[in-house]
């Protein structure tokens, strides 16, 4: 499906970005122009459906006159402004915030870190065999979902999608502070003792695998998932008259998991509890 | 959470206190002390505020003048000091004539950032959303500043007066106090102010009878340094975690509730009075600790040196360096005294007078226990929101340990990971805390050559 977004025309907003004059639409980040002119910036906190808290940092660029690096996902494109993206200056941050996270972090499954990593010449294991890691064992507490947060890099994607800027649940929310930051429900307490909907919007949005589907973490744990078996279908969701778009993911006639588009102009990406993991009648044969 | 004391507290540079008498005024610095939440019967009584100002009675003062002389409960004793004499000026001269004034004056902010506050509101007073809001960075919590609680336990009404000039020229109906938690007592005397002015048409409604409505709120930090960043500290009064916002928009656009908002530090505030009834001079408060005599709060003239400083504070006979600016701040060597303490003047030094902090080290301090004292500390203050400062500040620690034994080659492979790391830190942080963690290591290291 095509989605035609209906806006009022914007103005444009001239800067110069690595020595070329762009124009963008007023509102627009630094990100949305680099994305238009082709330049490949990393990101990590940034999501197609969500407002960035830019918290990740691996997105800096150097905006001239400014003391520090600006977050490209969130800094607005400014008339007259001169934007450089790939300085030695942005290059050592962005080298340096991979390390600090790899070094810290399970990256494995985070689509796309190990080029970045490649590509700045991180070297995270130089902080020493030592180094602090979040250590932390996956939580295993409901039958729809796997929290493992020792992949968790705090980019605040689920507890924004959880809370004000999609699903208004409120279940989730950074407890503890420093390196001992962790998303938690309130008290700790398991996810069925929560203020939790299962809606699975988090899972939707984690950059990094550490939310995930139980379906997909069982069968990564038997050594069954396999992406180039799989089959993606798009549907309606047959529950209730939205009408939500639901991509089921299917590995040898069974359905593995559900996604949803995020280019849906209704559901964003977000779904309910029934259309995310309300496909089992499907398989009772 | 009452973690009290801080970084700098520690000259001696020790996880604990060790034995023999601290030359410093613990008491002063460090009151919340668990023994004394717990049994308060047992606790030495706490020294007036004016005992942390060794200048007390010098007729030079300014801001400390009526410290230690007025009564801070009493809100007569205030008036009988020239007490709101410079709010019934603001009103003669209206908002924008209050906001010239002390955009001529050139004051810059005292908080450590140096902004020019003529400028902050003005940016304020002119926009066009409303309500505006008044807030007073009250967190106090740079390690070894003190000045704050001094002003506010010596002389709270010239605090209130002053917010209430602020707000006047801002065109703001509300200010809220952010108080650091760990100052009860500046809290009781505050409120009492407040209270009594609020029953004297001094506070509320109609302040003075001109028209113009104002109050206070005063609402408590819980303990973190992270707090008295200027974006972090409206989440906090709004009831969120303390974590720093994005700028821009600035807080004087979007600031408290998301509303125009500008952001004062204690000192500053308390500057406007004497701008609006006609001082002479412009002063500054430094917070002297470590090694010295006389450690204290002293007010002096722009442009003293910094020998001259800590000459009147009584330096130690062999001193090893001095920490200017607080934990964020940097070192000088004993050699570098001539600094003038000036904003201009230290930062051509490549320093900075930041919150005021003049944290004296004798050569008894091992200096890279004094660091790793620095580095836990940001390691512990670090919200944990961005991933340079609440890893960085882990790997900075992590290096300082590695290296506290070492000296020259042995030590500068780390030392190159921490200027790495460093150097991230202060370019891609969110905010000032993980922007400024490594500043102290960094000079340490380049300016006092520590691990040589």
């Amino acid at each position: 499906m095509t989605a035609i977004p209906l806006h009022m025309p914007r103005r444009l907003v001239e800067f110069t970005l690595d020595g070329q004059e762009v124009r963008v639409p007023e509102g627009d980040t630094i990100l949305d122009a680099c994305r238009a002119a082709g330049k490949d910036i990393p990101t990590l906190c940034q999501g197609d459906t969500l407002t960035p808290k830019n918290a990740c940092r691996v997105c800096v660029v150097e905006v001239e006159g400014a003391r520090t690096l600006a977050p490209a996902c969130s800094r607005r494109a400014e008339p007259g402004m001169t934007v450089l993206t790939d300085t030695e200056r942005a290059r050592h941050s962005r080298k340096v915030v991979l390390e600090l996270l790899a070094s810290s972090t399970d990256l494995s499954m985070t689509p796309r870190a190990a080029e970045w990593m490649k590509e700045y010449e991180a070297e995270p294991d130089r902080f020493g065999p030592a180094a602090a890691r979040m250590n932390e064992e996956p939580k295993i507490d409901n039958d729809l979902y796997v929290r493992d947060y020792d992949k968790c890099i705090l980019c605040y994607k689920c507890v924004d999608a959880c809370g004000e800027q999609w699903q208004n649940t409120f279940a989730i929310a950074v407890a503890g502070r420093g390196f001992d930051a962790r998303i938690s429900t309130e008290h700790d307490a398991p996810l069925t003792d929560s203020a939790c909907v299962y809606c699975g919007n988090c899972i939707e949005v984690c950059p990094t695998g550490a939310l995930s589907f139980k379906s997909e973490f069982d069968m990564r744990t038997a050594g069954t998932w396999d992406e180039s078996a799989q089959t993606e279908t798009t549907t309606v969701c047959a529950y209730c008259g939205v009408g939500c778009n639901l991509t089921l993911h299917v590995q040898e006639n069974e359905i593995i998991k559900v996604t949803s588009p995020h280019d849906n102009p209704v559901t964003h990406g977000n779904l309910c509890i029934k259309g995310r993991f309300g496909y089992q009648h499907v398989q009772q044969r | 959470m009452r973690a009290g004391a801080g970084a700098g507290a520690e000259p001696r540079g020790g996880e604990g206190r060790g034995g023999g008498e601290p030359a410093y005024a613990t008491a002063v610095i460090a009151p919340a002390t668990p023994t004394a939440l717990a049994a308060p019967d047992l606790a030495p009584a706490e020294p007036s505020a004016g005992a942390a100002v060794p200048q007390a009675g010098d007729p030079a003062l300014t801001l400390l003048a009526r410290v230690g002389v007025v009564d801070p409960a009493s809100l007569d004793d205030y008036r009988a000091h020239g007490g709101y004499t410079a709010l019934r000026r603001a009103f003669a001269l209206g908002p924008a004539g209050v906001i010239r004034e002390v955009t001529d004056a050139g004051l810059l902010g005292r908080g450590g950032a140096a902004f020019p506050t003529g400028r902050k509101w003005q940016a304020t007073a002119s926009q066009a959303d409303h309500p505006h809001y008044l807030v007073c960075n009250v967190d106090e919590s740079e390690p070894g500043t003190f000045k704050d609680r001094v002003l506010m336990e010596g002389d709270p009404y010239a605090l209130i007066e002053a917010m209430t000039i602020a707000g006047y020229a801002i065109g703001a109906h509300k200010g809220f106090l952010y108080l650091r938690g760990e100052y009860p007592r500046a809290l009781g005397l505050l409120e009492n102010a407040i209270a009594s002015a609020r029953a004297r048409g001094l506070l509320g409604q109609d302040v003075l009878g001109q028209g113009y409505g104002f109050d206070i709120e005063i609402r408590r930090g819980a303990g973190a340094y992270i707090c008295g960043e200027e974006t972090a500290i409206f989440n906090s009064v709004e009831g969120y975690r303390g974590e720093p916002r994005t700028k821009p928009p600035f807080p004087v656009e979007k600031g408290l509730f998301g509303k125009p908002t500008a952001v004062n530090n204690v000192e500053t505030l308390v500057n406007v009075l004497p701008i609006l009834t006609g001082r002479t001079e412009e002063t500054k408060l430094f917070c002297l600790s470590g090694n010295v005599d006389r450690p204290g709060i002293y007010e002096l003239r722009f442009g003293v040196t910094l020998r001259e400083l800590i000459e009147l504070a009584g330096p130690p006979d062999t001193m090893r360096a001095v920490l200017l600016g607080g934990a964020a701040g940097s070192f000088v060597r004993p050699d570098e005294l001539d600094i003038p303490l000036t904003f201009e003047g230290t930062h051509a030094a490549g320093t900075t007078l930041g919150s005021g902090v003049v944290l004296v080290l004798d050569d008894t301090v091992e200096l890279p226990r004094v660091l790793l004292r620095i580095a836990k500390f940001f390691r512990d203050e670090s919200c944990g929101q961005c991933v340079p400062c609440r890893v960085g500040t882990v790997r900075q620690e992590e290096a300082l340990h590695r290296i506290k034994d070492r000296t020259g080659a042995d030590a500068a492979g780390d030392i190159a990971l921490l200027r790495e790391v460093g150097r991230a830190m202060r370019d891609a942080s969110i905010c000032g805390l993980g922007q400024t963690a490594w500043n102290a290591v960094e000079s340490a290291i380049d300016r006092l050559g520590a691990y040589e």
